[in-house]
């Protein structure tokens, strides 16, 4: 149970950093750590102590195994990460070549 | 055949850049046939439907362990909005887009969220309609940075961190959901949340939804981004956000959620009503000192979207057919709006509407279109927009939701204002400076938007058979609530 609410406190600080920074790197940060800590959930959904990868294999039958399903969404919801850490990577860049600047204060020409 | 909704626009991204290293012009060519013909399946659905529901299951394998497509009543009304405004939007880009530098980039990622958009749509498993979800967000982040000026980037930018914390609040409820019942399709998770109740996660998992989906389809304490992502892209990406994607993104996917797999009840009833009328009222006043052309027409799209939300949360048969039929009319006058604009902009390169002036002598065509939307999205009969709201104002006094109806009724009255304005400062008035050279805009762009102001006075009139063949298929689909897993699943 304290696996899980760490987790959750992971995602918060990583919610946090995304909304509250000021720095447009440091919310690109953040966003890596929210992704980060709802696959860690995923994994610990699937988790069982002292079970092995459920493997087919003709010599043994594998009794005790951790689920499978969530570590297989959790590779596509890794790749997903990747496409948006990449276009938000992408949009700072343009950003600072525009606004000569990181900080999301100075970067306020859309206002009403 | 249900897969074709998702391979023929993915096929048609995947050759679009190779396209246009051959020759710019088959760019064009190859996105109009995957947009007409993504119409014609479409419209084809109605016919699929009537003989019941259709499931596809992806390489054989059945519900609870594959992933499974399924075409109802929802569905193909959710179809039918996609690709009408999707291929109308890509009609219009043929003109358009000749001002941007790289149109099969824009192409590329245009079909990239009409896959999303279909798949989204069509899915019958949640882990599914999340990837296709990502597909649709990260296209409209990318088209609304298309034009890579300072106010884009930062408009698409402030929609990229919203969108990403909408997404990851709704991956946490999947996960959770999926810890409890550890199964994804959609349907059999209804199941197994009858057969085994857990209010407190499901009471969770429900808030997280509906947070995430709100902040999708920019309801209004969430709705910061909107107001600048929607006037930033393309006039036609312009059509496609705040025409379909806030509402398949937020507003469909919320439904199915709500009413097929969790199951609706008056708390949730009165957390949507109440996000409607704040959404209806605070938009519609957001919207009336606006001058920024766009900008105005993404304000309404927040309080329209309260219209649909509310009538949806009332719950009642009415309500329901009510918010439905409203999505369909504000998909078509507002994408035709978002056109209009981009025609002007495109004549006159300018939005500022104190700037504009006497454009109904100078771009008939614009003008009078314009008026149909206009017209339209205030409620004036015979045109569409009023009898959904019409349906919605009646729903709710029958539910006895008083303040809700009359908060109908006042926005309607000032989103007339509000429009009054818009043609008397774009279209009628003396022009300050009359500048000869403002032209009439191409062909297809013409075209695109007589299409649609044609649908809007055409579903005004012939209301009720519409609302038979589409509306009221659709609406069951919600109302049968939770008993749509056994439909699915054949138990």
């Amino acid at each position: 149970m304290s696996l899980y609410v760490l987790c959750f406190i992971l995602f918060a600080i990583g919610i946090y950093c995304l909304l509250v920074k000021k720095n447009l790197v440091k919310k690109v940060v953040g966003l890596g750590i929210a992704e980060y800590a709802i696959n860690l959930f995923f994994i610990l959904l699937g988790y069982r102590p002292g079970a092995e990868a459920p493997i087919l294999d003709p010599n043994r039958v594998i009794t005790d195994f951790v689920d499978p399903l969530p570590q297989a969404l959790i590779l596509t919801s890794i790749v997903i990460g990747l496409g948006v850490t990449a276009l938000m990577v992408a949009i700072v860049v343009r950003l600072y070549e525009k606004y000569k600047t990181f900080d999301i204060d100075e970067i306020r020409r859309l206002r009403g | 055949m249900l897969p074709i909704f998702v391979i023929i626009p993915l096929g048609c991204a995947f050759l679009m850049p190779i396209a246009g290293k051959l020759r710019q012009g088959f760019c064009q060519v190859l996105a109009n046939i995957c947009g007409l013909s993504l119409l014609f399946f479409s419209l084809n659905s109605i016919h699929w439907l009537k003989s019941g529901l259709k499931i596809y299951y992806l390489g054989g394998w059945q519900p609870p362990f594959g992933i499974c497509m399924v075409l109802d009543g929802l569905t193909v009304l959710m179809l039918l909005v996609v690709n009408i405004i999707g291929s109308m939007s890509l009609l219009y880009s043929v003109d358009y887009i000749r001002k941007f530098t790289s149109p099969a980039f824009y192409y590329t990622l245009f079909c990239l969220l009409l896959a999303g958009l279909n798949g989204m749509v069509i899915s019958g498993d949640l882990f599914n309609l999340f990837v296709f979800l990502e597909i649709t967000s990260i296209a409209s982040y990318s088209l609304v940075a298309f034009g890579t000026e300072a106010e884009e980037l930062e408009a698409a930018f402030k929609y990229l961190v919203l969108g990403s914390v909408a997404s990851s609040l709704i991956l946490l409820a999947i996960g959770m959901l999926l810890g409890h019942v550890s199964t994804l399709n959609m349907a059999d998770i209804s199941r197994s949340l009858s057969n085994s109740a857990a209010p407190d996660l499901v009471f969770y998992c429900l808030a997280l939804f509906i947070a995430g989906f709100a902040l999708k389809s920019g309801l209004v304490p969430f709705h910061a981004w909107l107001a600048d992502a929607h006037p930033a892209a393309p006039a036609p990406m312009s059509a496609m956000l705040s025409g379909v994607v806030i509402k398949t993104m937020g507003v469909y996917a919320l439904c199915r959620v709500i009413f097929n797999i969790i199951g609706f009840n008056s708390a949730v009833s009165s957390v949507l009503t109440w996000l409607g009328i704040i959404s209806m009222a605070i938009g519609v006043l957001l919207a009336i000192g606006q001058w920024d052309f766009k900008r105005l027409l993404a304000y309404h799209s927040i309080s329209q979207i309260g219209y649909v939300v509310f009538g949806i949360g009332l719950g009642t048969p009415l309500g329901i057919a009510g918010g439905l039929f409203h999505l369909f009319n504000h998909s078509l006058f507002k994408s035709l709006l978002f056109l209009n604009s981009g025609s002007v902009e495109f004549s006159t390169a300018t939005r500022r509407l104190d700037k504009l002036g006497g454009l109904s002598s100078q771009m008939p065509v614009t003008s009078a279109t314009s008026l149909v939307a206009s017209l339209s999205i205030a409620g004036i009969p015979p045109l569409c927009g009023f009898w959904s709201k019409l349906l919605i104002i009646i729903a709710a006094f029958q539910a006895n939701n008083f303040i809700g109806g009359w908060v109908c009724i006042a926005v309607a009255m000032v989103t007339l204002a509000s429009f009054l304005k818009v043609q008397k400062y774009a279209f009628n008035r003396k022009a300050k400076e009359v500048s000869s050279n403002i032209k009439e805009v191409p062909f297809f762009m013409l075209l695109a938007m007589v299409v649609l102001a044609i649908l809007c006075i055409a579903i005004g009139l012939w209301f009720w058979p519409f609302m038979e063949l589409v509306i009221t298929p659709a609406a069951n689909v919600l109302l049968e609530g939770t008993n749509y897993a056994k439909s699915i699943l054949g138990v």
